[in-house]
């Protein structure tokens, strides 16, 4: 399985909602190209443009509350970000983010300390996150759920599943 | 130990005798819930490649956000929720003349007590009104439930909300969850189930516990409950046709993680200002605000109780003439009961435009707002660009609210009207 993700970090604040990260009008694309194209538009010019280039994000409090909508994960997926750090997720958008296949994790220790551009690494494994020589614990997540983000969301484990009962 | 709502309907459907808060379960819903998101799920089964459905009775289909179509890409993505449906004889399906899905389940005697309901829409905690655990879950996650039956689910632990008193004047069940969304936080709730209780339950309406349960939404909840009682009985009564229900109460000793009261004769009325729904305040704090919309709609607060308290108010007025007044009923039921009531010509007279029953303005559909203009609505949430522009402005309050500021043509107390 993997086990680490290391990259860049783009920092966010509390309550970045649903309609933030992707506005209802684009909800007729489903595929993560499309969709990123207008992820976080709405905060202002020069969005989604800036975020290109970062790797994980770290959040505030309550990260992907409102809509139930998946493409909130999928969303940012198209952007090739390949994590979020957050204090904490609202759970639809948590539920959602794994079944898309992106790595999410709550660890409300390093918000205060990480800066926009600093780089982190995530060891899935070990459940810890490093940042300049500190290292901050998460809860590991089961074998089950890591499958699943391994295998790059629920659809493609369903298809996995299926294709065997086929054989 | 005694359970809660959520532990006990956990617990019956995924074949346990008891659970506790954290547990994970595997469950089995009554009822997988999808709406316009229907063709993304359709489109999952297809990559997966499956072509057999767990149980076509537990689905169904309703058509209501982006309703009807208003581009070629929405009419071929209605179509292949039609072409879906009739091919697995999904009986439970609504189009576009029905209305917002969770009003038009529940109106069709598809929503029971104690049935777990999950769908593609972050409101299903809405189905809490009537005792049903109603949580939302993405269209991938849909797509394995129709084909598997079952999802995971993780028991939450469980606030008690106790309401006592009753409702001041000009003040309604959507003031009460702005102030305790505003007290609580977004997150105040999240992941929690939250269930009401208090000696002024009885009296609500089941109209006024749906604005409850779906705003309950907008503090995170997992889901939320009013236990069923005699109103729950008497809405049911004519609407049950094919399963028979067991109503699910908490038991007396069942554990809470928090007790919160609430003492409804202190509360004002309350408008959540842009853009967070958590951004509550009382009336008297924004009134004058300018507004250049207002929208009566949504399945926070678009049933027929919701017209009623709006037409009471415009009743031989006209709204100020800066103002645009959209109304989108919940359900061509609500709709229908409204025309024969008279209750539509007066919102029709008074200076409204009507638009079809369905999500309408609230997911962006018709009434969008240009750069610097304000909404204010009877909707659940105020998100930034939600109706349109990103300069745009929504401001959330109670129907009454909403009539008071439209005849005034900048937000009014409806106390004053």
């Amino acid at each position: 399985m993997q086990n680490q993700i290391q990259g860049k970090v783009y920092k966010f604040g509390d309550n970045i909602n649903s309609d933030i990260i992707i506005p209802g009008r684009y909800l007729i694309y489903i595929e993560p190209e499309e969709l990123a194209q207008h992820a976080f538009e709405v905060l202002g010019e020069g969005f989604p443009g800036k975020l290109r280039g970062f790797d994980i994000f770290v959040a505030g409090r309550n990260f992907g509350c409102g809509s139930a909508r998946e493409q909130a994960a999928t969303a940012i997926i198209g952007l090739g970000v390949k994590a979020i750090v957050a204090c904490s997720f609202a759970r639809t958008f948590y539920r959602n983010a794994i079944n898309s296949g992106l790595t999410i994790v709550e660890c409300p220790e390093i918000y205060d300390t990480v800066r926009e551009g600093d780089d982190i690494q995530i060891d899935l494994g070990e459940g810890q996150i490093r940042h300049n020589k500190e290292i901050y614990n998460f809860p590991r997540f089961p074998d089950s759920v890591r499958q699943l983000l391994e295998l790059g969301g629920l659809a493609e484990y369903l298809k996995a599943q299926f294709q065997e009962e086929k054989l | 130990m005694g359970m809660t709502i959520a532990e006990k309907i956990l617990a019956k459907k995924s074949g346990l005798a008891a659970v506790v808060p954290g547990q994970i379960v595997d469950a089995y819903p009554d009822l997988v819930m999808s709406h316009t998101a229907t063709w993304r799920s359709v489109s999952v089964m297809e990559k997966v490649g499956a072509t057999k459905l767990y149980d076509p009775e537990r689905i169904a289909v309703v058509l209501d956000h982006i309703a009807p179509a208003k581009t070629e890409k929405n009419a071929s993505d209605h179509q292949k929720c039609r072409n879906f449906v009739k091919k697995y004889g999904i009986r439970k399906f609504y189009d576009v003349d029905a209305g917002i899905a969770h009003l038009v389940l529940m109106e069709a005697g598809h929503v029971l007590p104690g049935d777990l309901i999950v769908g593609t829409d972050s409101h299903c905690t809405i189905y809490g009104s009537l005792g049903a655990l109603g949580t939302g879950i993405g269209y991938t996650e849909v797509t394995s439930v129709w084909l598997t039956g079952k999802l995971w689910m993780k028991v939450p632990d469980t606030y008690k909300i106790g309401l006592h008193g009753s409702f001041s004047r000009g003040v309604y069940s959507k003031d009460l969850m702005l102030h305790l969304i505003g007290s609580l936080g977004a997150d105040g709730c999240t992941y929690k189930s939250v269930e009401f209780y208090g000696s002024t339950i009885s009296d609500l309406s089941v109209s006024e516990r749906m604005t409850m349960t779906n705003l309950a939404m907008e503090m995170g909840v997992k889901c939320a409950f009013v236990p069923p009682d005699v109103r729950t009985r008497e809405y049911l009564h004519d609407r049950i046709k094919e399963r028979a229900y067991q109503e699910i109460q908490a038991d007396p000793d069942a554990v809470y993680s928090k007790e919160i009261d609430v003492d409804l004769s202190m509360l004002e009325p309350m408008v959540a200002c842009p853009h967070e729904v958590e951004n509550t305040r009382p009336v008297g704090n924004v009134i004058g605000t300018h507004i250049d919309q207002v929208f009566l709609g949504s399945c926070a607060n678009a049933k027929y109780e919701d017209l009623v308290v709006a037409a009471n108010i415009l009743k031989g007025h006209h709204i100020h003439p800066d103002v645009r007044f959209i109304i989108t009923p919940g359900s061509k039921q609500i709709m229908l009961e409204a025309m024969k009531s008279g209750v539509l010509s007066t919102l029709v007279e008074s200076g409204g435009v009507l638009t079809n029953p369905g999500c309408g303005a609230c997911a962006g559909d018709g009434g969008i707002l240009a750069d610097g203009e304000v909404c204010l609505s009877t909707a659940n949430r105020n998100f930034l660009g939600r109706m349109g522009s990103s300069k745009s402005e929504i401001y959330l309050c109670s129907p009454a609210t909403l009539a008071a500021s439209a005849i005034k043509g900048v937000i009014a107390d409806p106390r004053e009207v």
